[in-house]
């Protein structure tokens, strides 16, 4: 049935819209507004801010140092979301065609990772990753056991483990950012298997393919929208992580979530802090409008 | 492989083949084996967090002895409640706001309830700290809980928007005709909505509220830029700790928030069922 005009029930529209449009419009709205015009600002003094309509901000965020952090930051949330989908696609298969019984548990134990605070995930990575951490002592078990496999062919042994620096650099921060991400990248690839009509895949496995080019040619192009799907949510968060590149990183892997943020606290340059954020919001708008680009083409076939 | 199956996989099990089990084993592990690390960790009788040295219970009593931690946790859980109750009252009135009229604009206020979800954490935190400290010049000095409001604004204002979204993808599956039905009968407006509405909202209502207490009490950035220097909460107190000195301490407290979010879990499986909570992410 068709939605109810506004005009044919204005008291009951009054008490649904009003409270929202209130809200969103007092503390979304406006303070997105005062950032917006905050980028077109300059520092006079320590506090003061003088809203003179300048464009010096843009032009200083396309400084080779900031352009390259902007990059720097794509090429981290492409590869992160690469590794996801990469490491996320079977996964999201397994679940897929799991048996009733398995199918929801697997499900919660991707999503409980996701419930879990992600500073305490974070922390618990960087544990892991530590000089003295289980990832270093288990490659250093590797090693000795290499050594030792060496003397027994009788070779030289291989020099004494020196513990690798996993934490601090630019490696821990896409581990990271992987390890937080992949539950965002599964859910969604799990609800576009899931819709898929299994005829076609047995069609195409009685027709003779094997099963990686049914992968490949069924399943991959009609799981196609959940994958877009799963890429957006995977990169978007990922573009404009903060915490993860800070703690996890090392002084080159600040990420632009990161430089905004000294502009706001230590840099004290809240103009130019605005302009970085507006870019960055408007580099998340593009996404968006290239996925729905994507999403109309083969409606229009 | 055949070993362990006692009928012949059919050509769609793949969760049956071997490697397909090994891959999804490996990712389990992968998520699990640094939470599992940290707890485990949260137990041993050593300052460094290193070697294993014994098993004590020392360090929640430091943790539940410290009290800036208490007071970040019991901060943290009051926002989140609050946060949650308010957000789940917007965002079901504003999903059958657009679900229920047609109206001028309504592309764009849809697109606006909907962009706080898609706008960078870092972004809404920036504008918050500027509304709330240089516009609004919000009292830092407010006694308990309302020192809290401007944190708890900002989360409502995050939140809500996915208990809209929950909600609204829930009443699509509703049949106006119940609601005909009520009126014929003689139900009013509030009767419809309390008796007809809200039921059938009821699971998405309930993954919401879920949904809204995780993200707030997850949430470190935007209340980072938010809070003014006096108000700490669970993972802005938690930052700081791992940022300075790394402590057993911090294990035993993320321990502790770890077995509330699988507790709060647990739950909702109760009030659910595992399928209906899987499927509604």
């Amino acid at each position: 049935m068709a939605e109810q005009d506004w005009k044919a029930n204005k008291r009951v529209f009054a008490a649904v819209s009003v409270p929202t449009l209130l809200w969103t419009l007092l503390f979304f709205v406006i303070p997105m507004a005062i950032v917006w015009f905050y980028s077109f600002g300059e520092n006079r003094g320590l506090t003061e801010i003088e809203f003179s309509g300048t464009l010096e901000n843009y032009k200083r965020a396309t400084e080779f140092l900031y352009l390259s952090i902007f990059g720097k930051s794509f090429a981290v949330a492409a590869l992160v979301t690469l590794i996801c989908l990469i490491v996320g696609f079977p996964v999201a298969m397994a679940i897929t065609f799991a048996s009733e019984k398995w199918r929801p548990w697997l499900l919660l134990g991707i999503m409980l990772p996701f419930w879990t605070n992600l500073l305490i995930r974070t922390y618990a990575l960087m544990m892991l990753l530590g000089t003295q951490g289980f990832a270093n002592k288990g490659l250093g078990a590797l090693w000795d056991g290499a050594s030792w496999l060496k003397t027994l062919v009788g070779m030289q042994p291989l020099p004494t483990w020196e513990p690798v620096q996993l934490l601090f650099n630019n490696f821990a921060v896409v581990f990271g950012l992987v390890y937080v991400h992949l539950p965002f990248m599964v859910l969604p690839l799990y609800a576009a298997l899931d819709r898929l009509d299994r005829s076609l895949i047995e069609a195409s496995l009685d027709l003779g393919a094997g099963h990686f080019r049914t992968i490949m040619r069924i399943v991959v192009p009609l799981a196609a929208p959940g994958i877009v799907a799963g890429v957006m949510i995977t990169l978007i968060p990922a573009l404009g992580a903060y915490l993860t590149p800070d703690l996890m990183g090392g002084t080159d892997s600040q990420m632009i979530a990161n430089v905004i943020e000294r502009q706001f606290k230590k840099a004290n340059d809240w103009p130019f802090g605005a302009a970085l954020s507006f870019i960055l919001i408007y580099a998340m708008f593009i996404l968006i409008a290239l996925q729905s680009m994507r999403r109309k083409v083969p409606e229009a076939r | 492989m055949a070993i362990f199956s006692r009928t012949p996989r059919a050509p769609l099990e793949y969760s049956r083949t071997l490697w397909m089990r090994l891959w999804v084993g490996a990712v389990m592990v992968f998520l699990y084996a640094p939470l599992v690390v940290l707890m485990i960790f949260s137990f041993n009788d050593s300052k460094r967090n290193v070697v294993w040295r014994g098993f004590t219970f020392k360090y929640y009593d430091k943790a539940l002895g410290n009290d800036v931690l208490v007071e970040a946790l019991v901060n943290s859980l009051t926002i989140a409640a609050l946060a949650t109750l308010i957000s789940l009252i917007l965002g079901a009135v504003a999903a059958v706001m657009l679900w229920r009229f047609r109206f001028p604009l309504k592309g764009a206020v849809d697109g606006t309830i909907s962009l706080p979800i898609i706008v960078p954490e870092i972004c809404m935190g920036v504008a918050f700290l500027i509304f709330f400290a240089k516009w609004l010049e919000w009292p830092t000095n407010l006694i308990w809980p309302f020192n809290l409001g401007a944190i708890i604004i900002a989360h409502i204002t995050f939140c809500f928007p996915f208990v809209t979204m929950v909600v609204r993808s829930r009443l699509a599956t509703f049949n106006r005709e119940q609601e005909e039905a009520a009126k014929d009968l003689g139900a009013g407006e509030w009767a419809v909505f309390r008796d007809v509405l809200i039921p059938h909202m009821r699971p998405a209502l309930i993954a919401g509220a879920l949904l809204s207490f995780t993200l707030s009490l997850d949430d470190f950035v935007i209340t980072y830029f938010t809070s003014g220097p006096d108000t700490i909460t669970f993972p802005v107190k938690v930052y700081s700790m791992v940022r300075f000195s790394v402590t057993p301490e911090v294990n035993a407290a993320s321990t502790l928030l770890i077995l509330l979010t699988i507790l709060l879990t647990a739950v909702a499986l109760k009030l659910q069922g595992v399928k209906a909570i899987a499927e509604t992410h």
